[in-house]
């Protein structure tokens, strides 16, 4: 029981840039298990508010967007409630802004613990990934009940097939927050007021996002620049799904598999810079 | 490799870089590129920055450790030995993976477990029960493993009654306790523990030490101690390596070790820079000097404090310790917060009576912090200085620590009865 058989290992001053040490991440699942129970028992005891704060944030900002962007600007919602449409917006937005924001101070959350002992970092990213889920579960409750809501208040929308497609895309989320964030995270170890920029960048990113209008009414109104909104790889996760669940919204395959690609190459990216800091950001921070 | 070597160290060096490496942010690195272009001086670096630990002082690369080699033999306990700044804590970090060598190469056999802190990723909300399984996950414990330890080290920090209560309801010295006892009950072949043992009470210690002797000499893990207690090295490690300024200086025995680093570090330190640091607030120099006569003699400490915005108001205090590590006098000027950290360079003097300390080396500690248990920076043993000098007149006979360290400055009447 005791020993198992010797485990050999060196320590180098240089590693290959393609060592992403995946089997060590394995191996360490059970520190995955623990720190997303941790980052969920933490917040739980902490407030009475803290679950409720899950509900309010989403719920007053669908208020206020009805009002400022949908009534006030008269944005097209697509023939869609209002209600419905922002916050089928800001609930799959909220999971991935939280993914991006959260693993790009990685590095600075938890210096102290990185500064004393090792395990594989990439635990760290991957624990704030799925502790985000809990949260997302928690808001994707109050999207739906808002749908029965209005389902049953005569509302018309209808769910489609493409609702099939949500673990898929609840994961391209998670990995374009997690590949984004971790490029970030790199970048920050080197300049820490770019950490500041992360939460303005992200609020812009919205905007260049599908959240508060739908991508067939940016390309009507001004079609000479809506290519930055079909290029930012979000668009396509965020009209799926609000083509699975409402049945209304820009789905093309080409355009999802385009949000595939760029969510691959950003993590893979992602992944090798973050590897690399890992090895000596003790040493700057 | 050999099947009874555990640790092969081949041409390890370590360097930091100084100076030009970036200011940290992006806004600063701008203005200095706009100073450049102008043809002004550089807006940040600090006036007279140098480093005591290179040769070259024009080169911007510390070594902190250089062409180490050494091997360590399965079931050995050896101690690592070095002054502030020797090298100690680099090869720590880098054997436990915290960060990775600039040149050379470590291979061994055998699970390190490695204790550069207790109670890393200790959550204060979470239970006993719950911060037991965390910890040990981040040290790399699976589940099953911290399962079926969990009794032992639930008894061996002694906190049954507690273990569902959350650890921020714990004493400090339970706290101590609990992350000692995940640590010391890891499964691994290896245990690098660096001066873990500076807390928790007398008991604890004598406790921890004697768990650490189990560990090496009972179940033949190979165990590598850094401390400054001497004694500790002594009863517990069976080999000495001793580090000096970022180079080996002696593998022996343990009580030769102890002997050289002792005889080295017999020597008068007067003026400290900080080497290699970019945390705030931090020292960034000290110096002491001593006036007076004896017994009235004066410890005249200037030290700086550099910040780089400004932090809650702090104190500082100044450990004395003799040549075996043991603290002998605490100076703390005022017990609340008097020093008003602000941006920029705070420079404090002082001065300290050691009225009627007896010969011998002795260090300076610096510690600054807002609180007693809150820490900005701690300098072990940063400066020595040397007393010579016997506070009573004309003895001549030797001093022994054992008589303890002030021969009090005393006045007498004598009166005789007829």
């Amino acid at each position: 029981m005791m020993l198992k058989e010797e485990q050999e290992w060196t320590i180098e001053a240089k590693s290959s840039l393609f060592d992403l040490k995946l089997h060590e991440v394995w191996a360490y699942r059970d520190l995955l298990v623990l720190l997303v129970r941790r980052d969920f028992v933490s917040f739980y005891k902490q407030t009475i508010l803290g679950p409720l704060w899950f509900f309010i944030q989403p719920l007053f900002t669908t208020i206020i967007f009805t009002f400022i962007f949908g009534n006030l600007a008269g944005i097209s919602t697509d023939s869609l409630p209002k209600p419905l449409f922002y916050m089928a917006g800001i609930t799959a937005w909220n999971y991935f802004a939280d993914c991006l924001t959260k693993t790009s101070s990685v590095f600075k959350d938890n210096a102290a613990i990185f500064g004393k002992v090792y395990f594989p970092r990439l635990i760290m990213p991957l624990s704030i990934v799925v502790s985000n889920l809990v949260r997302f579960g928690v808001q994707m409750v109050l999207f739906l009940i808002l749908m029965a809501y209005y389902y049953f208040s005569g509302a018309h929308f209808g769910m489609s097939w493409a609702i099939c497609l949500f673990p898929v895309i609840v994961i391209l989320m998670a990995l374009l927050g997690l590949g984004a964030g971790m490029i970030i995270s790199a970048m920050t170890t080197k300049y820490r007021d770019l950490a500041f920029l992360i939460s303005f960048g992200v609020q812009l990113l919205m905007y260049a996002t599908t959240v508060i209008y739908p991508l067939s009414e940016a390309i009507k109104k001004y079609p000479a620049y809506a290519w930055i909104i079909e290029y930012n790889p979000m668009t396509p996760i965020i009209e799926t799904f609000r083509y699975g669940f409402l049945g209304e919204g820009s789905f093309s395959w080409f355009s999802l598999g385009y949000a595939t690609m760029v969510t691959l190459a950003l993590l893979l990216f992602g992944t090798l810079v973050f590897n690399k800091v890992e090895r000596n950001f003790v040493d700057t921070v | 490799m050999s099947k009874n070597i555990a640790i092969k160290v081949e041409n390890l060096s370590k360097a930091y870089q100084l100076g030009q490496i970036g200011t940290g942010t992006i806004s600063r690195d701008l203005e200095r590129w706009f100073a450049r272009i102008r043809g002004k001086d550089d807006p940040f670096l600090r006036i007279g920055e140098s480093n005591d630990q290179n040769t070259k002082s024009e080169s911007d690369v510390v070594w902190s450790l250089k062409d180490i080699n050494f091997e360590i033999e399965q079931g050995d306990a050896v101690g690592i030995i070095g002054r502030n700044g020797a090298g100690k804590s680099t090869l720590l970090k880098i054997l436990s993976k915290v960060t990775a060598p600039t040149t050379g190469k470590i291979s061994g056999h055998g699970r390190i477990a490695s204790l550069l802190e207790v109670g890393t990723g200790f959550h204060p909300e979470l239970s006993g029960r719950e911060n037991i399984f965390l910890n040990g996950a981040i040290l790399g414990m699976r589940k099953k493993e911290i399962q079926r330890k969990l009794d032992e080290i639930v008894d061996f920090a002694g906190i049954e009654r507690y273990l569902d209560t959350p650890v921020k309801r714990y004493s400090s010295g339970m706290y101590v306790r609990l992350a000692f006892a995940v640590a010391a009950h890891l499964e691994s072949e290896i245990l690098i523990v660096d001066e873990v043992l500076a807390v928790g009470d007398a008991e604890f210690q004598k406790k921890c030490l004697g768990k650490m002797g189990e560990v090496s000499k009972g179940e033949g893990r190979t165990v590598l101690f850094v401390s400054h207690n001497m004694d500790a090295i002594s009863s517990l490690c069976k080999k000495g390596i001793v580090l000096e300024n970022g180079l080996k200086k002696t593998y022996s025995k343990v009580e030769d070790a102890v002997k050289i680093y002792q005889q080295f570090n017999q020597a008068n330190i007067l003026r400290w820079d900080n080497p290699k640091s970019n945390y705030f607030p931090r020292f960034e120099s000290a110096a002491i000097n001593i006036t007076g006569e004896q017994p009235y003699l004066l410890l005249n400490v200037a030290v700086q404090i550099i910040a780089d915005h400004n932090y809650t108001p702090a104190f500082i205090t100044f450990d004395i310790k003799d040549d075996q590590g043991k603290t002998i006098i605490q100076s703390m000027p005022s017990a609340s917060p008097f020093i008003d950290i602000q941006k920029g360079v705070i420079k404090i003097d002082l001065s300290i009576e050691l009225t009627g300390l007896v010969p011998g080396f002795y260090s300076v500690s610096p510690w600054v912090g807002p609180q007693n248990t809150v820490t900005f920076d701690r300098q072990e043993d940063a400066l020595v200085f040397e007393i010579t000098q016997s506070p009573t007149k004309n003895r001549v006979f030797p001093y022994y620590k054992s008589d303890g360290f002030i021969s009090a400055p005393t006045t007498f009447k004598i009166t005789h009865a007829n």
